[in-house]
This record gives C-alpha cells, sequence and structure tokens, in this order.
C-alpha cells in the first residue's frame, strides 16, 4: 500500500482522541519475545509492558503498573465491536482481529527471531518488535498512540524525529527508534496519528532498541516485513513441531511449551519465573512481587517438561545455566538468581500506582536472602532426571552435585522459610524435608547406576533414612490422617502432593489417599486448590491443581478423574492459552505474574503422566529406583 | 626514519586507542562500537563484523601511525605533546568529515535524507558522530590524544632522540 493513499487525520492533542491505554484483566495480555525479553499486548492492541534488552531490565512501556504514567504503545480502533486473537499456528505471533460498524482489520504483533543462518546473512536487529495492521473489510479509523516512559514510567523520554529514519529515543546508555510507513504527529513526549484504512490497506511499524552504534534500522517495505514475519512464523513452528507429545492435549501442551520457551533467556539457558512485576496474587492487595528471576525451585519441574517433550538442547541449557551460573554461591544456593546467575537485586519500591491500585509496585526480589532447603532436592533431581534420560553428567557436574548432597547432610535438620517463601520466619517444613530426602535418595540412584563418583553413599542413607522417619512420624497428624506442611503441626499444603511425584510414596497408598481427601476437604475451592489457607484468601494457586490432577494420574486416582480434572482446569487458560499464577476461584479471572512458567510447566507435567498411563507406559523416569520400584514408604533408601 | 620504532610504538598505540574506545563503550560514555562500525562495511553478520572490525581497526591504526612518524621526522619533533597534538587534530577531522562522510563510504549505511532500505540499514553517525551519544565526541578526542601522545613518547624513546 503507498503510504499517500492513506488518509491521515489531523491531530490537535493527545487527548483528543482519548487513546490513554485501556486497563486490562491480567488474562486480556498475550506474550510476544524472542528469548531475550518480552512484551505484553493488551486485546486492545496496546503494549502495556516491555523491558529492554533483557527481561529484568528496565521498562519503556510499564501502564501494566500506571496507566497514567507508565507509557504504552496503542493500535487499535477507537471502538471496536469485537476483538478477536490468537497466536499464527504454533507460533508466538500474535494476530488481534478488531471489527467495528464499518469495517475490520487485523493487528500482527511480534518480536522477530531467525535462524542462525539467516542471521549470517542479513543485518538483523538487536531488539525488535515489528507491528503491522491491514485492513482486511471496509473501512475502518486506526488510532496509533505511541507514549514511551522511561525507567518504569519515570521518566520522560525526549522524542527526536530524525527525517525518513523515523523517530529516535536516547535513553542512558541506548537508543530506540521507532519507525512507521504512515507519518506521526508529536504532542509532548508521545507520536499520534489517527489513520483511515480501506480494504487492503496495511501500516507497518517497527521499534528497536540497541546499545551498540550504530544501531540496525529494518526497513518497513511491505515484502520485506512479509517475509520477516513468515520466518518468524516459521522458526517457532519448526520449534513447536519437536515436542514429542501424542496425547489428547496436543494444543495445550506445545502452547504452553512455546510460553516456556518466550520465559528462556537464550544467551544463557535460563528459564524466569514470569515476565512481569507486581501483578497482584490480590487485586488492590500488596501481595505484588517481581518475577522476572530464575528460581531454583522451578528446577526439577521445568526439567522434567524440556525432556518429557524432547527439548534436549534446552534441557541441556538449562542444566548448564544451573550448575555454571550458580557457581559462586556453591555449594550454597540462593531462592533466586538473574538470567546469568548472579544474586537477584534489592528489592526496590517504585512510586507507582500499581496495577489496578495493586501498591507497592516491587523490584528486585527479597527471597534472594531465604534459606530453601526444597532447593537442593530440586537441582539434585533435576540432575537426575537429565541423566537417566541419557545425557551426561560430566566430572565437574558429579562434582557440583556431591557438594550440594554434602550440604543436604549437614543442614537438613534445620528450619527454613520453604517453597512459598512466607516472609513470616523459618519452620520445619515437610515439603523441604522431603527435597533433602530426595537430594539424597538421587544421589544413591546415579551412583548404584554408575553415573555418579566419589559419592558418600552410606552417609547419603543413613541421613536418608533419618529424613525419611521423620516425616513419616513428625510430617503425620494422625488425627487429621494426613501428612501436614509443618513436622508436629496441623496445617494443610497442597506441596504434600507432591510426595508421590518425588518418588517418597506410592499415590495410591492408603496415607497418599487420605492426604488427597483432607487437602481436598480444606483447600479446594470451586474445582481448584489453593496452595494453602490465609486470611483474606489469596487466589487458587494454579500449578497445584495440575500437581492433583498428575497425583491422580500417577495412580491416586483413576485415568478419567484425572482428564476430567485436567479438562476442567483447561477452562481456566485465557483465549490465548496462557496462565497466570493464581485463579481467582470466584471469577475465573488470572492473578498474580503474567504468563507465569510455573504453571505451564506444571500443564506439560501433567499432561506427559495422563498420557503415560493412558499408554501403559512408564511414567516419571527420575524415580526409577525411587517409588515405582517400592510397595512401601519403608522400602525408599534400604 | 626508524621502522622498527614505528612498527612497537604504532602498534602499541593502536592497542590503546582500541581499548580506550572500547571502555567508552562499556562504560556508557558512547554507544559507538567501532569495531562493529567498520566490520559491517565487509559483512552483514553481527558477531563476524565485529571481528573483522577488530583487525580493520588494528591494521589501520598501525598503518595510520606512519603519518604521525613522518609528521614527527619533518618537524625533527617527537614528543608525547606533540602527538596528543596532533591526535586532536586527527580526531576533529574524523569526527567532522569523516563521520559525514560515513553513509556515503559505508556500503550499509543509511541516511537521514534517504531512510533505511534493504541493504542500507545502519544508523548514520551525524555530526560529530553524536547521533551514537553526545558524549561520543569526548571519547574519540580522549582516544586519540592518548593515541597521539603514546606514539610521540614511544617513537622518541625507541629510537634513541
Amino acid at each position: 500500500m503507498d503510504r499517500r493513499q492513506l488518509h491521515n487525520q489531523s491531530i490537535n492533542t493527545a487527548s483528543e482522541y482519548a487513546l490513554r491505554s485501556v486497563v486490562s484483566e491480567i488474562q486480556d495480555y498475550g506474550i510476544i519475545g524472542d528469548c531475550r525479553a518480552a512484551a505484553l499486548v493488551s486485546r486492545h492492541g496496546s503494549i502495556d509492558w516491555l523491558c529492554w534488552p533483557r527481561f529484568d531490565k528496565t521498562s519503556i512501556f510499564a501502564a501494566l503498573l500506571d496507566n497514567e504514567r507508565g507509557g504504552y504503545w496503542r493500535i487499535s480502533p477507537e471502538s471496536p465491536r469485537q476483538i478477536k486473537r490468537h497466536y499464527l499456528h504454533d507460533s508466538n505471533v500474535l494476530q488481534t482481529q478488531f471489527s467495528t460498524s464499518s469495517g475490520a482489520a487485523r493487528l500482527i504483533d511480534l518480536m522477530p527471531v531467525i535462524d542462525e543462518s539467516s542471521n549470517q546473512r542479513t543485518m538483523t536487529t538487536d531488539h525488535e518488535i515489528i507491528r503491522e495492521v491491514e485492513c482486511t473489510e471496509g473501512e475502518i479509523l486506526i488510532d496509533i498512540a505511541f507514549v514511551p516512559r522511561a525507567d518504569y514510567g519515570l521518566k520522560s523520554v525526549h522524542i527526536r524525529n530524525a527525517g525518513k529514519l523515523g523517530f529516535r529515543m536516547e535513553v542512558g546508555g541506548g537508543v530506540y527508534w521507532l519507525r512507521s510507513s504512515v507519518s506521526l504527529q508529536l504532542h509532548g513526549d508521545g507520536a499520534y496519528a489517527r489513520i483511515s484504512m480501506k480494504r487492503g490497506d496495511s501500516l507497518r511499524f517497527s521499534f528497536t532498541y540497541a546499545e551498540d552504534a550504530p544501531a540496525v534500522l529494518p526497513p518497513l517495505d511491505e515484502p520485506i516485513i512479509a517475509t520477516r514475519v513468515r520466518a518468524t512464523v516459521e522458526w517457532w513452528q519448526q520449534w513447536a513441531k519437536r515436542a514429542q507429545y501424542n496425547g489428547p492435549y496436543r494444543d495445550a501442551v506445545v502452547r504452553s511449551a512455546l510460553a516456556l520457551k518466550l520465559l528462556s533467556y537464550a544467551p544463557s539457558g535460563a528459564i524466569i519465573a514470569a515476565p512481569t512485576t507486581s501483578l497482584p496474587e490480590r487485586i488492590a492487595g500488596d501481595l505484588n512481587w517481581d518475577y522476572r528471576y530464575c528460581w531454583l525451585r522451578d528446577a526439577s519441574l521445568t526439567i522434567r517438561a524440556l525432556l518429557g517433550l524432547g527439548y534436549w538442547e534446552e534441557a541441556d541449557d538449562f542444566m548448564d545455566w544451573m550448575l555454571h551460573a550458580t557457581r559462586l554461591t556453591q555449594p550454597e544456593l540462593r531462592v533466586v538468581y538473574t538470567v546469568y546467575g548472579e544474586l537477584a537485586p534489592r528489592e526496590r519500591i517504585l512510586e507507582l500506582e500499581g496495577y489496578k491500585g495493586s501498591r507497592p509496585v516491587r523490584i528486585g526480589n527479597a527471597a534472594r536472602h531465604q534459606f530453601q532447603l526444597d532447593l537442593y532436592g530440586e537441582v539434585i533431581d533435576a540432575a537426575a532426571q537429565y541423566a537417566f534420560h541419557g545425557r551426561e553428567l560430566d566430572r565437574t557436574m558429579q562434582k557440583v552435585l556431591i557438594g550440594f548432597g554434602n550440604y543436604v547432610v549437614k543442614h537438613w535438620e534445620l528450619p527454613d522459610e520453604g517453597i512459598w517463601e512466607p516472609r513470616t520466619g523459618r519452620e520445619h517444613h515437610t515439603h523441604s524435608r522431603l527435597l533433602c530426602w530426595t537430594a539424597l535418595d538421587r544421589l544413591i540412584s546415579l551412583h548404584k547406576q554408575g553415573l555418579l563418583g566419589g559419592a558418600q553413599v552410606d552417609v547419603y542413607k543413613q541421613n536418608g533414612e533419618l529424613i525419611q522417619r521423620q516425616i513419616q512420624q513428625r510430617g503425620w497428624n494422625q488425627q487429621l490422617q494426613s501428612y501436614v506442611s509443618v513436622l508436629d503441626g496441623d496445617q494443610l499444603d497442597a506441596s504434600l502432593l507432591l510426595l508421590s511425584w518425588y518418588g517418597f510414596e506410592k499415590a495410591g497408598s492408603p496415607r497418599m489417599q487420605t492426604t488427597h481427601r483432607a487437602i481436598m476437604e480444606r483447600l479446594a475451592t470451586d474445582g481448584l486448590l489453593y496452595r494453602y489457607r490465609t486470611e483474606p484468601p489469596e487466589g487458587a494457586f494454579a500449578i497445584c491443581s495440575f500437581w492433583e490432577a498428575e497425583y491422580l494420574a500417577l495412580g491416586g486416582g483413576s485415568l478419567e478423574q484425572a482428564h476430567a480434572l485436567f479438562r476442567r482446569l483447561l477452562n481456566y487458560r485465557n483465549d490465548l492459552g496462557l496462565y497466570g499464577e493464581e485463579v481467582d476461584p470466584r471469577t475465573g479471572a488470572a492473578l498474580g505474574n503474567f504468563p507465569q512458567g510455573f504453571t505451564h510447566v506444571g500443564l506439560i507435567s501433567a499432561a506427559l503422566s495422563i498420557a503415560q498411563l493412558e499408554k501403559g507406559e512408564p511414567q516419571l523416569a527420575h524415580r526409577e529406583d525411587a517409588a515405582t520400584k517400592r510397595d512401601s514408604p519403608e522400602g525408599a533408601l534400604a | 626514519m626508524n621502522w622498527e620504532s614505528w612498527l612497537l610504538s604504532g602498534f602499541l598505540a593502536t592497542l590503546v586507542l582500541s581499548t580506550l574506545l572500547s571502555l567508552s563503550q562499556g562504560i556508557g560514555l558512547t554507544r559507538m562500537n567501532i569495531p562493529y562500525l567498520l566490520g559491517t562495511m565487509v559483512t552483514p553478520d553481527r558477531q563476524r563484523a565485529k571481528l573483522y572490525g577488530f583487525v580493520i581497526h588494528i591494521l589501520n591504526g598501525w598503518l595510520f601511525s606512519i603519518l604521525y612518524v613522518l609528521i614527527f621526522e619533518s618537524r625533527h619533533l617527537a614528543s608525547w605533546w606533540f602527538g596528543m597534538l596532533i591526535g586532536v587534530a586527527q580526531a576533529l577531522f574524523v569526527l567532522t568529515v569523516g563521520m559525514t562522510l560515513m553513509p556515503s563510504l559505508h556500503p550499509r549505511m543509511a541516511s537521514e535524507q534517504h531512510g533505511p532500505s534493504a541493504s542500507r540499514q545502519l544508523e548514520p553517525p551525524g555530526f560529530m558522530a553524536l547521533n551514537y551519544g553526545f558524549r561520543t565526541p569526548l571519547s574519540v578526542f580522549v582516544a586519540h590524544a592518548a593515541y597521539g601522545a603514546i606514539l610521540g613518547s614511544f617513537y622518541r624513546l625507541s629510537s634513541g632522540r
């Protein structure tokens, strides 16, 4: 489309068009990314969250956290009658379709990715978002509002018109460029346009960021953009095609894998928990945390998902990151690291309004100082799964694992903060004891299979048995007929369902059956599970329900029950197949940071176990020497 | 003219020049990545461009130092301050004339008049390379002054003047 044919209506002031970003529900966001950074795009075509050059750097759009000051980039008709969206088949290229009374338009959003060979032949930008809007029916008025704000909305950005090169914005040590196939008008610190489009007209935009000069400024010619969009779609489709899952939930599993891939940081192999900060676990509440870091607690389940789907390279990268990037603190492990294995930054509070008034808005994470013993089991279990799938643990990795094992032997009796990181002090968590037991159990298994040299097997056995007895005696509440959250306690916790997952006790054992029943009585709400009880209640914790589905598939229930629960849980994903951390049980709305890798990992793991049960295949290869060959908990480390 | 002294002092001065320019980028004085700027003249591959550009820059600096040495010889004066003076003059020339001509010299560089195309996608440096950060001239002046000073003092020492 020749830009001269498009009718650019004059704009007097930015507010004339009320182009301010609309506050969207959390589940109304989609994600685009390039395995380095991610942007959240609302149903209304507004990019309300973008941090460049990587997930945990400062933002250029943050309307998600402050609608007034955060900054956004919206492309949409003023009053759409209907909005539909989807990812182009098995890709992370987002398409939003707007219908109005006079016509329809299609908006495509992506961060381009290309394969390595193309990368060597063509000039590529460091970081880029491409947006393309095309009128597909009748006539339509499209409003464009580009309002960047640096440093989480706290600093305004000076936009300089650089002629045919586009708009240039220098912020800190980097430069942002906005290129547009149509003229935008500068008003204050934003650029705006209202464009009248007819069927077949298209507008193209490229927004880039570079810290190296000269920056690459990609051309906006229609065929070039079309080729780049196609290349990105094909890249994602090729990646998705590698997923080795042939069960009944292929779409959900592949979408979860694609979401997980978006949360990976390609240069190091790390996987972050979520690309956002301070999306609330309770609307207008203070449970707002920065999740743009890597939690080791997710290691075991993440590696299970990657290996289970046959993503070997990603599993290799993740293992490398986990064992090498955490080297500075070994044999001690910290709860949360950056994508390069540094300690997550100190927690700071930003003077922002917060998502729907949910304050404080935090960046950094105070969990960096917490002490969690479960990490050791999660990391060692991840390494064991990796080795049991035929991957090699080299001498260095073996030494590191033994270092972790020895640390567990010395410290397993200590109280810790536990998997849920409450800021209320340390306790003797049953889940942490379980993972200490898991750590030693897996090291023994690795040794037995000749995959680990130099382990103090007798010491591990002795301590493993002590932990096992402690869990069976003090982690069990006779009156409740259930395992409990804290030793000698009477509270329940959904993480107790993982006793079977890690092979401590068979899912069908009487103790696990009654524990499951007790958890359902105390923590279930409208078919979902709270992780534990709080007052006032937060949302139901999405992964806990997937743990339940997997528990049923592992022998805690029937295949039909597992299917039924899994299908019910699929109802809580958004229209793009994405989940947040929590679900509001009353409304089904997503809560917490979004999209949440842990939830998608839980979905994949449950789907794999259900499919394995259906096909009569062995489940959970990582515990081959644990529960699957054992009839009673007494046999665990015998 | 002492050829050995030129080779030694020229090489040393070029290494310092490259290090200072790279340091300026690392500490945020400028975004200008000279190896990348030069390397993209021969390849679009970002990683290779940086490697090729580094080699080009070293060879260029080394060869360019012969001009300094010729000036030292013609004036019968080789000292740190004279070298620094020539360095500042060279930096001024590079920033004003060289950078302005860059879109015409660089096969992959766009211009504000013509915008980017499939073959020309690199951001032009602009007057005094200010597009690459407003402190870019400072880093270029400092690096070239150091280059000239090292060349002057080492040429003097190694040639026994």
